[in-house]
């Protein structure tokens, strides 16, 4: 069912953890469709970002993205890694079976809440970051089977 | 891959060497069709009557009272439907439970668009239907009550004697899915006022893809297959033979052994369930402590998830299932743990192993290890996990 990418992601799951005092911090989903992801920034004062940690409650796909979105953000400016696209983190997958495209949503979202908690935090304005939506439930529905 | 755990037994079983055995002959010996005149057709029908009697014995049915189908989902689609469509001058109103198969309810949603009332029985925090409700629910224009004897998840026995004693009371037909207490718990169709019954045999160490209805004597039932006289005219198409013998062993095995059986997997299971609960935080046994299949055991994880779990758990070489929304392609966890009255987070964490006679000690224990480090491991990655320690 899963690419041997995502079962890898899923087992050894890179940056997961937390950050003390993090630059920003982002939570998304809900437990009632069986997914959360957070995500935690470190940011230096240039706007790189050193270091990113997740935690994730949910399915081996929702897992994998989480640890494939904090590769694809750590040492890329906030403006890079908001260019970082849910498509970008299920190619670098090798793919998600259908019913599991909302988890690389999520993923994205959860970047997306960092980003905007860190913005809001420092008190600036990040090109292109809206308000990120707290549940990604209803729009995750039209990627949900019937 | 570590020496394989499988603790999946109420999804399907292994066919048991005898089971094996009594049908090799029917594949390439004794092959014809037994509906044929020349005495080589005898031997084969000799066979089909010999698994009718003995898939009868096991629920103290007659033989004439059971029908081959191919399988446990076929025997509830037809019971329902025939039903519903032979008594519809009767009336159109059907009475379940919220936490049958989906054999069932799928059913029940088809009648419903064809214009039938439907009635879901809520049932408690254990799993079980109220007999008050039942009753309650029961009007003059009920043509059939259908509750499954054991719940295949949560694996709760209902009290189908009861049910059944109203439904006769009320002249009410009373169809029961016993996919997984046929062959592991006492039934007798007869004392329990059971009309219909439907059985599975991949469930009890039988092949697949054959299964029974139970149809009681004088209850009539319109055909689900027409084009032949096979099942009395109700089943039209040439017998499955080999699985129609395999399955009598199956339900004569089921039968001499069910005590014992019954006994040593209720005791490891109670193992089982008493270590896990001990020794894993945050977790809580869904479905009745007593009134529960032998082999079931089914458990909520906080915190967690229900793939995340069986993922890491088959890395263990161990076989489990899982009410999660994930598992079945769906958004929302089982309907049957909703049912009882769980919060969407808390049944996504779901777990359920289902014992068979094969199961050792030392495989449960080695289970329960492999649970407690995987359990940690998800709950370390879980930020609901977090947000309850910081709390």
């Amino acid at each position: 069912m899963y690419s041997e990418k995502v079962m890898d992601h899923f087992t050894n799951p890179r940056n997961m953890g937390e950050i003390e005092n993090p630059s920003g911090v982002g939570t998304v989903g809900n437990a009632k469709c069986g997914d959360i992801m957070r995500m935690y920034l470190d940011v230096d004062e240039t706007g790189v970002i050193r270091d990113v940690k997740f935690k994730t409650f949910g399915c081996g796909a929702a897992v994998a993205t989480s640890s494939m979105a904090t590769e694809l953000v750590k040492g890329k400016t906030v403006e890079e890694a908001l260019q970082v696209t849910n498509q970008a983190v299920m190619e670098a997958l090798d793919g998600l079976p259908p019913v599991k495209v909302h988890c690389s949503l999520l993923a994205e979202e959860a970047i997306h809440a960092a980003l905007w908690d860190y913005a809001k935090k420092r008190g600036i304005v990040i090109e292109g970051l809206k308000e990120p939506a707290a549940d990604i439930s209803e729009t995750a529905a039209p990627h949900a089977p019937s | 891959m570590k020496e394989r755990i499988y603790l999946d037994n109420a999804a399907t079983t292994r066919v048991s060497e005898a089971v094996l055995q009594e049908m090799m002959p029917y594949f390439r010996e004794t092959y014809a069709n037994p509906s044929a005149i020349y005495s080589f057709a005898g031997e084969v029908k000799k066979a089909v009557g010999i698994a009718r009697e003995r898939a009868a014995a096991l629920i103290g049915a007659k033989p004439n009272e059971i029908y081959f189908t191919a399988g446990g989902s076929e025997s509830d689609n037809w019971a329902i439907r025939a039903v519903a469509e032979g008594l519809r001058d009767k009336g159109r109103h059907i009475i379940t439970s919220k936490i049958e198969h989906h054999a069932v309810l799928h059913t029940c949603a088809y009648l419903e668009k064809q214009g039938y009332e439907v009635t879901y029985l809520d049932v408690d925090g254990e799993g079980k239907v109220s007999t008050e409700a039942l009753e309650k629910a029961v009007r003059p224009d009920t043509i059939l009550i259908s509750v499954m004897a054991a719940n295949n998840e949560i694996g709760t026995i209902q009290p189908i004697a009861k049910i059944g004693e109203i439904a006769r009371e009320r002249g009410v037909l009373f169809h029961t899915d016993a996919v997984q207490t046929y062959g592991h718990v006492p039934m007798h169709a007869e004392e329990m006022h059971v009309d219909l019954l439907s059985a599975s045999g991949h469930k009890l160490c039988g092949p697949k893809g054959v299964g029974i209805l139970y149809i009681r004597e004088n209850v009539r039932l319109l055909p689900l297959i027409h084009g032949g006289a096979q099942e009395r005219g109700r089943r039209a198409g040439t017998l499955n033979v080999p699985g129609i013998v395999g399955f009598g062993k199956a339900a004569a095995l089921a039968g001499e052994t069910m005590q014992e059986r019954a006994a040593r997997e209720t005791a490891l299971r109670d193992y089982l369930i008493d270590r896990v609960l001990a020794e894993i935080p945050y977790t809580r046994l869904n479905g009745h402590r007593q009134d529960r299949l032998p082999g079931n055991a089914h458990f909520c994880f906080r915190f967690i998830e229900g793939e995340s779990l069986l993922i890491l758990l088959d890395q263990q070489g161990i076989c489990g299932s899982s009410g999660s929304a994930c598992t079945s392609g769906a958004l929302d966890p089982s309907h049957v743990l909703l049912a009882i009255g769980l919060p969407h987070e808390i049944a996504h964490g779901s777990l359920r192993l289902t014992l068979s006679a094969e199961n050792t000690k030392e495989e449960l224990d080695r289970t329960v290890e492999a649970l407690k480090v995987i359990v940690g491991r998800l709950r370390d990655m879980s930020p609901l996990y977090e947000d309850a320690c910081k709390a």
